[in-house]
């Protein structure tokens, strides 16, 4: 992809759709984004994560919403609970009504544009974009460029939704590689209540690559969990999920990566307000030639803040991981308190770890710490399960499934443990008693 | 914490005691940096046709390389052409005694508690004093000679053991490895060469003390020790730097080899001005440090406590290539006024059963920032290498800065690397504890920053543990002791 492939796209974009509220943001994103171009070793954030080949194969940027695909075959990536589940699509990054459904009466789902041409139009034009200030790089400004068919849903005051919301992001690349970049903005209104699930899946033998950005908003006394799972084989994806906790708050993520060839998540946290908590869990099992990248930042911008994070990973056959995880804690956010862990398991001697935690400090009166341990198998603990008659194999399994289950154990919605627990005996290849 | 800022200001009050000129006059090259200062160098050391032209492809490497900006620091450009690369105290004859040296000389060093001849009777201490990049007294020589151990100045082992210098130097630390590497082996100066033969257990700590003096002169020193088979020395390097209003660049190089079963101790006090109060002056200090751990069972150790220098851009690091070798770093690093820092290592584990440890413990006060900067790489036929690293800071005051910059990165599935760090101030109850029991607040704080630093401290030699804890309480005068 040259830059001006993804010029004539844009051109296109911003004539067919000329009318929208958003032509100027994106503008200045694709300007931005003509600057930067896509991220390469030397880019600090990008060093241990060659993103740039992805880009040498010729996608295509769809923004009409010209693919037909049937409810059935959305039915094939539906998660477990559905039923009782609001459930919106993205096809190609372009989000479908036909598709989607919406459970609960207190979730507002709008087209983007015209939220932002509306009566969310303040909403709008304060929070999209926030995360470009985390994210100092191409990738995020090409999202931001094509912004079109994304999606804002707001929770308005007070409201609890009761039923979880899924986010399917389905790729068509049944005829021709497809890059697509969903994009929404979540507003979590004063003391309420959501919870979100998402997943990436890609239809066809043509390769796929997802660029996605998601903001999300949380109001002074609200709660929000986000729950990401990545199990897409083959196929690359970079993942922004940026949280602003501008009022006193709770938030809770859990990002689970299982495959995909290239993937990338960047997850960053804001603590804007005083006494903000927030808890990030991460778990990657990657094998085969797959490469998971995932960075966190924890921004404590306020003081007397909390926040939790664990990210374990297992890597097995060529896979490559990268952990890095920032705190920052700026001068006013005195009294915060910020714990990180990383946790990794080599199982092959081709497998590899790259890992960075690091803390930026500015304020004295802080207790902050990280830990990060690379390592294999305790030897002991696998003599005592042999010794009792497990066979090798089972008690490898065992005890990896043990480890990820520290993080599993976050996931506060039932089904979606299960469903996830699931997959990840079958990938260790021992059925659960 | 009222009583801290308090403290805190009165730590800003409280001004560099190493601060005084020594006057002698000195033999100066011309300011800049050209192909003819190089050469200027090179005759002014009567080098060798080889050492000159290694010299001219280090420069004409420089000349291609820009100057980094990815470490955690802010200073204004450097001109290079404004400073004086090579300046010499006058010093006709050989010396043979102490006596003979400059007795303005001997004053300043007996200011600073150090006085050579003093080291020399009471510690058993060789001391190879370098005064603005030339050697001017080396004892214990002789001794030393007895064991078959070479310890001198570089450009006397340039001359003398040439077959040496030119085998091992640049051989850790190559010309072409950074910036200021290369414009070190470009104009190096002088430095400290010490070889260790087989077997041979140096009897007593090798020590240099190094001193900037003349004004706008920027030094640029050049260590190489190399340890034979199954030897084991133990070197020091100590620094005090006069007040000065410009800035000094100083851009060392350190190389250290380990062959089979040899052992390095390599302990560094550092304490330059590191400018006033303002942030005004001070040194920059941007040191190359490398060891290999070339043979078998080896071991290298750095050691440093470093309290001064406007810009500390330092990273003493162990190449882990022969198998069952062990590397090891402890560092003090405390930050100032508007001191800043960015230090670590870099431990690469090359062989099989390698292991390192890392504790780095930072201290940051008024406005300064203290980084850690660090990484641990375990290739992939590294089997069964070990890592521990405990980075912990400590933050005295609302205005400094606490960094950490780690790099894990493992190759392999038999190895393992541990990671831990931490950032916390001074907790009140611990004050609160000690002034219980009649102990003030200055004192307690004192006590507990020794604590924070005990497990640094303790890897220093005798001769030198004394002196570190006296530099970390008058760096950090006023507000911890």
């Amino acid at each position: 992809m040259t830059i001006e492939l993804f010029k004539e796209y844009f051109e296109q974009l911003q004539q067919a759709d000329h009318k929208s509220s958003l032509g100027t943001v994106r503008q200045n994103a694709f300007n931005a984004f003509s600057k930067m171009g896509i991220p390469g070793l030397k880019h600090e954030e990008w060093k241990y994560t060659r993103i740039s080949g992805v880009f040498n194969k010729e996608f295509k940027v769809p923004f009409v919403a010209d693919v037909s695909i049937t409810k059935a075959e959305v039915d094939a990536v539906r998660l477990p609970g559905h039923e009782e589940a609001n459930e919106l699509v993205f096809v190609n990054g372009i989000f479908s009504f036909e598709l989607s459904k919406i459970f609960s009466k207190d979730l507002t789902v709008l087209p983007l544009e015209e939220a932002a041409a509306n009566e969310y139009k303040e909403i709008v034009s304060t929070h999209l974009g926030h995360s470009a200030r985390y994210q100092k790089d191409g990738i995020n400004a090409l999202n931001t460029a094509f912004v079109h068919g994304g999606v804002f849903i707001h929770v308005s005051k007070g409201k609890i939704v009761e039923h979880p919301v899924y986010i399917y992001n389905i790729t068509d690349a049944r005829f021709a590689p497809i890059l697509s970049q969903p994009r929404s903005l979540i507003y979590v209104g004063v003391n309420a209540q959501m919870k979100l699930v998402e997943t990436f899946s890609t239809m066809g033998e043509q390769e796929s690559f997802t660029n996605q950005v998601l903001e999300m908003v949380v109001e002074k006394d609200a709660h929000a969990e986000y729950y990401k799972i990545q199990n897409d084989a083959g196929h690359s994806q970079v993942s922004t999920t940026h949280i602003r906790q501008i009022g006193k708050s709770y938030t809770h993520t859990v990002t689970i990566s299982l495959d995909g060839s290239i993937v990338r998540n960047n997850l960053n946290v804001i603590l804007d307000a005083d006494h903000c908590e927030s808890h990030l869990y991460g778990l990657y099992l990657m094998k085969g030639d797959t490469h998971v990248d995932n960075h966190t930042v924890v921004d404590n911008v306020q003081p007397n803040c909390f926040s939790n994070e664990l990210y374990k990973g297992i890597m097995d056959g060529n896979a490559t991981g990268v952990f890095n995880g920032k705190i920052f804690v700026e001068p006013d956010a005195q009294k915060t308190n910020a714990y990180q862990s990383n946790k990794n398991i080599l199982l092959s001697d081709s497998a590899s770890i790259n890992a960075k935690p690091q803390l930026e400090i500015f304020a004295d009166d802080v207790k902050c710490s990280h830990g990060c341990t690379v390592g294999s198998l305790d030897e002991e603990a696998m003599f005592y399960l042999r010794s009792r008659g497990i066979s090798e194999k089972t008690a490898r399994s065992l005890m990896l499934h043990a480890f990820a289950d520290n993080v599993l154990e976050h996931i506060n919605l039932p089904v979606i443990r299960d469903y996830v627990d699931e997959l990840i005996s079958e990938r260790l290849g021992y059925e659960m008693v | 914490m009222n009583e801290g800022l308090s403290t805190i200001e009165q730590t800003v009050l409280s001004d560099y005691k190493y601060g005084f000129v020594t006057h002698i006059e000195a033999d100066e090259a011309p300011k800049g940096l050209s192909e003819d200062i190089v050469r200027f160098i090179s005759a002014k050391k009567n080098e060798p046709q080889w050492m000159l032209e290694w010299r001219l492809k280090a420069y004409r490497y420089w000349l291609t390389l820009k100057e980094p900006n990815w470490a955690n620091v802010k200073y204004p450009a450097i001109n290079y052409q404004d400073i004086i690369y090579y300046s010499a105290p006058k010093q006709k004859v050989k010396l043979n005694s102490m006596d003979e040296v400059d007795p303005e000389l001997r004053r300043t060093f007996e200011k600073l508690g150090i006085s050579l001849d003093e080291q020399k009777r009471l510690s058993g201490v060789a001391v190879d004093a370098v005064i603005d990049s030339v050697s001017i007294a080396t004892t214990f020589k002789e001794q030393l000679a007895e064991q078959g151990i070479i310890f001198c100045s570089m450009s006397e082992a340039v001359q003398d053991h040439p077959e040496l210098v030119k085998k091992y130097i640049g051989s850790v630390v190559p010309m072409t490895d950074n910036y200021f590497a290369a414009l070190n082996s470009a104009v190096f100066s002088d430095g400290s060469f010490c070889y260790i033969p087989k077997g041979v257990r140096c009897p007593m700590e090798l020590s240099t003390y190094f001193r900037i003096n003349a004004e706008n002169t920027g030094q640029f020193e050049r260590t190489l020790i190399v340890a034979e088979e199954g030897s084991y020395v133990s070197y020091l390097e100590g620094c005090t730097a006069p007040m000065r209003d410009e800035n000094q660049l100083h851009a060392a190089v350190v190389e250290l080899i380990a062959m089979d079963k040899a052992e390095i101790k390599y302990s560094t006090v550092q304490n330059w001005y590191p400018g006033d109060k303002e942030g005004n002056g001070g040194i920059y200090n941007f040191v190359t440090k490398r060891g290999i751990c070339q043979g078998v069972g080896s071991k290298i150790s750095w050691t440093q406590v470093e309290t001064g220098s406007a810009i500390t851009w330092k990273y003493p690091s162990v190449i882990l290539k022969g198998d069952n070798s062990v590397g090891e770093f402890y560092s003090v690093a405390v930050t100032n006024n508007h001191q800043q820092a960015d230090t670590g290592t870099k431990m690469q584990h090359i062989g099989k059963n390698t292991r390192s440890r890392i504790v780095s413990k930072g201290i940051s006060a008024g406005f300064s920032n203290n980084s850690y900067r660090g990484l641990v790489h375990m290739g992939k036929k590294a089997t069964n290498a070990r890592n521990f690293s405990q980075c912990d800071s400590l933050l005295l005051g609302d205005k400094c800065g606490a960094h950490t910059f780690p790099y894990i990165e493992v190759k392999n599935s038999t190895s393992v690397a541990e990671h831990e760090a931490t950032t916390s101030k001074i907790g009140e109850d611990q004050i609160f504890y000690c002034n219980q029991r009649g102990i003030d607040t200055e004192t307690a704080v004192a006590l507990i920053i020794n604590g924070f630093a005990k497990e640094v401290m303790n890897q220093l030699p005798m001769e030198f543990a004394v002196e570190a804890q006296k530099l970390l309480a008058i760096s950090l005068e006023g507000s911890v002791g």
